[in-house]
């Protein structure tokens, strides 16, 4: 769509998570609620990885450790090579890892530059004048100059994600996770708000992990996704999408695409189906 | 001469006033301020203001001065009450010539001030620190609950057995109410705001104190000022139930000490006074509180909206 999304892809060199044999037990008065059991999955530095599963099968769970916003009960997360989540570390959350959240958390008391450069400001890394230098470079990329004064409560949903996601970015973190950001949207928007989220990864290479419901969302963004089962949730199976890069929405009539998404169809049916027996199966 | 002169500025105040509304409308829907003004005159809501009026006096006119109805057959119908207020040698002595008048506004005002200041500038730094720490919280929710029940008047006695002298009661007796409606406002402030925003705060490096500032004050505001548009009304109720009980001016005494004497009259200027001043309280806070808050306004009204 314009030339940054044809430029060669560049990948960041750190950024590698490892997510080993994580197991999340929440234990609400006595009741043992297990969201995740034996959870493994790597990811490289600089990978785009899309997690899709049945709901309440504990994507957003493992997303929220990784974050820091939950503790972990067995196993461990490392970010290149140090750990990030162990059951002994208190959970704490970071800008090298910042979060997108599903219905948006820009602060609506604050207008869009206010919210961008909040992370350099208050971490003391930028003084006001140079954050807004850099907000106002960043927002321009993605085609939103003219907004800065504008309050979040007064975007379009399209363009609230959008400056989420730069708010997220110029902390320059190691990993972007992404809880499904673009489910309430509409088509239209939808697909306009993936082409700026590839274009960002591509000019970025920054780790991605991305959740969301979407199986064609998932494979026309992602390296590589990850099905996950129902509850307790682990990683089922991890398929590769060997679509060239950059994407473009020609791409999701091919017929390699179409073969990935019956792939990922057939794996997560299985798990629907089983998630709403089970679901069944508690409310008899 | 000098009834015509008030009268004059009174009515010069009252058109100001709406001509300044018509002008901010005139820009907000980008008319002339003529073109507004008639849009204004025309509007169903304003014919409907004016008629609400017109009725409510129109019922007190027939009720009392024409038909002269048993139940009120003692009470003052509004020419009475208009003329009273407005004549320059009341025959109870209080009209907007004398000093008396101001005097009891004076007081009132003062005190419903200082109460409401009181109860503002302890009220919000105790709502969050209810909302910010669960261990003050569970100190300090079961005693407020307990004691904001109480009614203002029941506190009068304790309030004048400790404190010196009947003023310091009063005001004590005021600024309890508008406490109490002012630090639970803040606490549900606090509580309404969506953890996302602490953990978005979290993410991006803020520490605790910055989450204060940057996430629960701004979060809270919006219920903090609903609690002190509250808190300013629940201060004039209260203060003139004190003053009744427990004062030598102001206009609750005024009431009071007028049906004693039966200047009944009096009681009405005295009432249409604190609805005045009550409405005009009230409409400075949330004045104040559109400047704090100008992402509400800027979310509510439509027209700046942008689109992609």
């Amino acid at each position: 769509m314009s030339a940054s999304n044809t430029a060669p892809v560049c990948r960041a060199a750190d950024g590698a998570l490892s997510i080993r044999d994580v197991t999340k037990i929440y234990d609400p008065e006595g009741v043992h609620v297990v969201a995740l059991e034996h959870c493994s999955l790597e990811i490289a530095a600089g990978e785009f990885v899309a997690v899709v599963g049945p709901s309440g099968c504990g994507k957003s769970t493992l997303l929220n450790i990784m974050a820091g916003f939950d503790y972990v009960t067995h196993g461990e997360i490392l970010l290149d090579g140090a750990p990030l989540a162990t059951p002994d570390t208190r959970p704490r959350p970071g800008s090298d890892r910042v979060v997108v959240f599903q219905h948006g958390a820009l602060f609506p008391w604050k207008t869009v530059l206010e919210n961008v450069t909040y992370g350099p400001v208050v971490q003391k890394q930028l003084d006001q004048a140079a954050a807004d230098q850099r907000a106002r470079e960043m927002l321009a990329r993605v085609g939103l100059s003219n907004i800065e004064k504008s309050y979040p409560g007064q975007l379009s949903s399209g363009m609230q994600r959008r400056v989420e996601i730069i708010r997220a970015l110029i902390n320059d973190p190691k990993v972007l996770l992404l809880d499904e950001p673009f489910r309430a949207m509409d088509t239209v928007t939808k697909s306009a708000s993936h082409e700026y989220l590839l274009e960002l990864y591509n000019a970025t290479g920054k780790t991605i992990f991305f959740i969301t419901h979407d199986l064609e969302e998932a494979i026309f963004l992602a390296d590589k996704v990850a099905v996950m089962t129902t509850r307790p949730g682990h990683i089922k199976l991890a398929i590769s999408v060997d679509l060239p890069r950059p994407r473009n929405y020609r791409m999701l009539a091919t017929q390699q695409f179409l073969d990935l998404k019956s792939q990922l169809v057939e794996a997560v049916h299985e798990e629907a189906v089983k998630a709403f027996q089970a679901g069944e199966r508690e409310m008899a | 001469m000098q009834t015509a002169l008030i009268l004059i500025a009174l009515a010069a105040l009252i058109l100001g006033a709406m001509a300044w509304r018509i002008h901010k409308q005139a820009k907000l829907y980008e008319v002339g301020f003529g073109r507004q003004l008639v849009n204004t005159l025309s509007s169903r809501s304003f014919q409907l203001t004016l008629a609400g009026f017109v009725i409510f006096v129109g019922l007190w006119y027939v009720t009392v001065s024409l038909l002269k109805l048993p139940w009120f057959n003692r009470l003052p119908g509004p020419v009475e009450v208009v003329s009273e207020w407005l004549s320059p040698a009341p025959v109870f002595g209080i009209s907007i010539y004398t000093k008396d008048y101001y005097t009891h506004i004076f007081y009132s005002t003062y005190r419903a001030t200082a109460a409401f200041l009181l109860a503002t500038l302890l009220g919000i730094p105790f709502g969050l620190l209810m909302g910010w720490n669960k261990k003050f919280y569970d100190y300090s929710l079961p005693l407020v609950e307990l004691i904001r029940p109480i009614p203002p008047l029941a506190w009068v006695p304790l309030a004048i057995l400790v404190l010196p002298g009947s003023e310091p009661a009063v005001i004590f007796v005021t600024f309890l109410v508008a406490f109490f409606v002012t630090t639970l406002n803040t606490l549900l402030g606090v509580e309404s705001i969506d953890e996302n925003y602490f953990r978005a705060a979290k993410c991006l490096g803020a520490s605790n104190k910055d989450i204060l500032f940057d996430v629960v004050v701004p979060g809270a505001l919006p219920y903090i000022f609903t609690g002190l548009q509250i808190s300013m009304g629940a201060s004039w109720f209260s203060l003139v139930a004190g003053e009744m009980i427990a004062a030598q001016y102001g206009l609750g005494f005024l009431i009071w000490d007028s049906y004693s004497v039966i200047a009944y009259p009096v009681i009405f200027i005295g009432m249409a006074t604190l609805g005045i001043i009550g409405w005009a309280s009230s409409a400075l806070v949330r004045v104040v509180g559109r400047r704090l808050m100008a992402w509400r306004e800027a979310e509510l009204s439509g027209s700046a909206r942008v689109e992609v």
